[in-house]
């Protein structure tokens, strides 16, 4: 491959996952209480779609990542700050709610609109990431519309591993039933690869990856177009968190088969 | 081991991101550019370019800090006209004051003979709920005009105009190992290395931190940040100065019950209880939120002197869990501050360099208040700044001493410092004079005081047998000790159940675990890839340390006694990097020196809560 790919990652803001989520009712639909307030991060799996993303990049020659954001933009500004130290990217912004409670038919299209027109871009070199279960509930399927929409037919859903063969074809490692991999081997571009965890550590963060990434996040995030998907007319039946019961015992001198015991017996209990 | 560092030039390094670096960015940003947008100051390291500001933040975000906010807020209402506090979330305008004076309702806090007497006074005047609410509150202690506010939702609201502005750049999570310095002169900032071993040695994906060039560093890093103690080593302290008078301040937001009457706006400060040394607090924001905690200064002479025990104490007071009860905890979180005020001023200025917010000196402990004194001297800064710049004057220690230090002490957060300068110095003889003390300073405008010797925090801590004494035997002690090491017990709890502190009836909603308020009110997590970042500087003055304060004090349980003895066990997992170890630490570094054998140094994680 001596062009590169024009690789195109679609993330977003989820909640951080280490807040306190109570789910409400607003006048506007069910929302997060004190949304505003909480921390937002990129969402897990598009971050490592994104970390993916600048590994591929940096080991093949020409390419380019974009991000694709769809979000608030008072929210992706924050979340620039935290992540744009760490990628080099282009930033393309849609200014929408970004949540658990968006229409991934909505988000789908919505996204697939921005990348359709992200100046100079190459379809034919055009590897399109994600995360498997972003803007989806879990139910895994906004990327695969976005793939549709711009009509990728190569698809890849719970990518583990992606490597550029000397032919330039793509092997793809992809989560299957059974805890097993389904090895998928594509010629090549276009395709859409909706990543699980990788394998990929954070990467940590550069000043100077800051520095120019900033040049060009600011401008973005000021010329937001904005996004309906909000699922307007939709009404949710009921929207609560999984039941946890916490118990936290420090404790010295247990053995890990002790301590699996005692866990082992209070989840029983 | 030499390593090769990147480096990068920048026009003005930034250490720190709190209400002292708000002030400062907010007012430089709005200098850099014109009505129309045109830059004004051009960068000297891009020619062409505007100024290359860049701020670098320990924190994973910038709306982590920890505070319990009220404040006239003289200054940032200068800076913030058209201020409205319902633009920012948990803000509220002051509505009602009142100082509680607590008693005692478990029969085991430590009273001296005159704050008996003082009990059975107000017992005389009438209690209420077991406390006496008092009938003035002086006007030094009055905020009737200010705000309460997060810490953490106000500097995420400033961080999002200057982020806006597009004229200078934020970068959470990117702690700041250390000032470069050439001789006489700050030269920029050193980054923290990252993808290190625990001990710093590199580890896979080992990244050199990099070394930002600047021709100022501004260094805004709070009271124990690394950047402004390394300054503090290098540069020495003005003569007579020290840094010797210090609190935790333990706090957390809460949820009021739907019960709650409480108005937004509401002001309560304690003292009394559950120490006579530990003063309280409750702020209530709208929508029934309120922020709450204690302070446990360095005078509270204990060497098992703890925090969050004593918060849960505090709390069940029925003079405060009358507002708490079925209440559930939202966020939590820790703090040292620096209480030596004009005493504990470093050099300010020096060649390349400034220093603003609570690591300068700025926090007023009569008043009690910092967040807008620490907001005007980074106003200050910048004014003197931009001065500088349009001037085309370079930043020479004379040059920022006439342009920053000049107007700092013209202004007023110099002036009540004065007043302040000696008014806490009665607390170093006891809790009555230190009350009369603040009272004389604060009524004469600081020409009376009640003056003391002010003794090394180090240098106040009682053996626990002197502690005891009287109480329990050297026998029981031993064996508290004991079993405190081999079963990884706290011995600050063990001994407060011995000495008769009722144990908490935890709910798992606001009376919980110190570390379930860890994981479910502070958040708490650190990054991995970064070395330790609390580090005993010499393992042989940790022997034979007993009660190791540096373990009783840490508000995350992050230090833990060695079985055997020896320097304690570090998880910088737990750490929300509050500082208290590194003034509890009872072992100095030289004998008779001023730092002790703790070294609090730079590193990421922590809390992970915007709403403290």
């Amino acid at each position: 491959m001596s062009e590169g790919f024009h690789i195109v990652v679609c993330g977003s803001i989820v909640p951080d996952p280490l807040q306190t989520l109570a789910p409400i009712d607003t006048p506007t639909g069910s929302a997060l209480k004190n949304e505003l307030m909480l921390p937002a991060v990129l969402d897990p799996w598009a971050g490592h779609a994104l970390y993916e993303a600048a590994n591929l990049a940096k080991k093949t020659p020409g390419s380019k990542v974009w991000l694709v954001s769809l979000g608030p933009k008072a929210k992706l500004q924050q979340l620039m700050m935290t992540i744009a130290q760490k990628v080099a990217f282009e930033l393309v912004v849609l200014d929408g709610p970004a949540g658990g409670f968006t229409d991934p038919c909505e988000v789908a299209q919505a996204l697939a609109g921005a990348v359709a027109a992200i100046p100079g871009l190459d379809r034919s070199r055009l590897l399109l990431f994600g995360g498997c279960s972003s803007a989806s509930r879990d139910a895994g399927v906004t990327m695969q519309m976005v793939g549709e929409h711009l009509g990728i037919t190569e698809q890849f859903l719970g990518v583990d591993e992606l490597t550029v063969e000397a032919d330039g074809s793509l092997k793809v490692l992809e989560r299957i039933e059974g805890g097993q991999y389904l090895v998928s081997s594509c010629a090549g571009s276009p395709a859409v690869l909706a990543w699980a965890t990788g394998n990929l550590p954070e990467p940590p963060n550069n000043p100077q990856i800051g520095m120019v990434n900033m040049r060009t996040v600011m401008p973005a995030l000021q010329k937001a177009q904005p996004a309906k998907v909000g699922a307007e007319g939709v009404s949710y039946l009921g929207v609560e968190l999984p039941s946890q019961r916490r118990e936290t015992r420090i404790v010295k001198d247990l053995s890990s088969d002790e301590i699996a015991a005692e866990i082992v017996a209070w989840l029983k209990g | 081991m030499t390593v090769d560092r990147q480096t990068m030039d920048v026009d003005i390094a930034c250490v720190g991101f709190g209400p002292a670096m708000g002030g400062f960015l907010t007012t430089l940003s709005r200098a850099m550019v014109d009505d129309s947008g045109a830059p004004l100051l051009e960068s000297g390291v891009m020619p062409g370019m505007p100024l290359q500001v860049l701020c670098y933040e320990r924190a994973d975000d910038i709306s982590f800090g920890v505070s319990g906010v009220v404040t006239r807020a003289r200054s940032i209402r200068a800076s913030f006209p058209d201020l409205n506090p319902a633009e920012i979330p948990l803000a509220a305008p002051v509505s009602n004051e009142k100082v509680l004076y607590l008693l005692d309702p478990v029969g085991a806090s430590r009273r001296s003979l005159g704050v008996k007497a003082l009990d059975r006074l107000v017992r005389l005047l009438g209690t209420k709920n077991g406390a006496c609410e008092l009938p003035y509150i002086p006007p030094f202690l009055h905020k009737g005009d200010g705000y309460v506010f997060s810490i953490g939702q106000f500097c995420q609201w400033v961080g999002s105009q200057l982020m806006a502005s597009g004229l200078v750049q934020v970068w959470p999570g990117m702690p700041v190992a250390a000032p470069l310095i050439e001789g006489n002169r700050v030269t920029g900032i050193r980054l923290a290395d990252q993808g290190a071993n625990r001990d710093g040695s590199p580890a896979a994906g080992f990244l050199p931190g990099m070394d930002i060039r600047a021709a100022l560093t501004v260094v805004a890093d709070g009271p124990v940040g690394p950047v402004g103690q390394a300054l503090d080593r290098h540069f020495g302290l003005p003569a007579g100065n020290h840094q010797r008078e210090w609190a935790v301040g333990m706090k957390m937001v809460v949820e009021l019950p739907e019960s709650s009457r409480l108005p937004a706006g509401t002001v309560i400060h304690t003292m009394g209880y559950p120490e006579p040394e530990i003063f309280g607090f409750l702020y209530v924001y709208p929508d029934r939120v309120a922020s709450l905690g204690i302070f446990v200064p360095s005078w509270f002479d204990s060497p098992v002197r703890t925090s969050y025990r004593y918060l849960q104490h505090w709390m069940t007071h029925p003079a405060i869990w009358q507002h708490l009860e079925g209440g559930t905890l939202r966020s939590w979180g820790a703090k040292s501050l620096q209480e030596s005020g004009k005493r504990g001023e470093p050099y300010l200025a020096g060649n390349g360099y400034a220093r603003i917010g609570e690591g300068s000196g700025s926090t007023n402990v009569l008043t009690g208040s910092g967040v807008d004194e620490a907001w005007a001297t980074g106003v200050q800064l910048a004014e003197g700044v931009v001065e500088l710049l349009k001037g085309g004057l370079p930043f020479t220690r004379e040059n920022l001493e006439t342009a920053y230090v000049g107007r700092r002490r013209a202004g007023w957060v110099e002036q009540e410092a004065q007043v302040a300068r000696q008014a806490r110095d009665g607390f170093q003889r006891g809790v009555l004079t230190g009350f009369v003390g603040m009272g004389l300073a604060g009524m004469t405008g600081g020409k009376l005081n009640v003056s003391a010797a002010i003794k090394r925090p180090y240098e106040r801590v009682p053996s626990l047998e002197e502690y005891c004494r009287g109480r329990i035997a050297e026998e029981e002690i031993a064996t508290l000790r004991r079993e405190a090491v081999t079963k990884g017990l706290s011995l600050a709890d063990a001994v407060m159940d011995r000495l008769g502190w009722p144990q908490i009836p935890l709910d798992g909603k606001l009376l919980i675990s110190q570390q379930d308020a860890l994981l479910l009110g502070g958040k708490v997590q650190a990054p991995a890839g970064y070395a330790d970042h609390v580090v005993a500087t010499d393992p042989r003055i940790c022997d034979g340390c007993t009660p190791q304060l540096c373990v009783e004090i840490c508000s995350g349980q992050a230090l833990t006694a060695s079985e055997g003895g020896g320097t304690p066990q570090f998880d910088r997992e737990k750490c929300v990097h509050c500082g208290a170890c590194q003034w509890n630490c009872t072992r100095p570094r030289k004998p008779g020196g001023e730092q002790c054998n703790i070294d609090f140094r730079a590193g990421a994680g922590g809390l992970h809560s915007a709403e403290n």
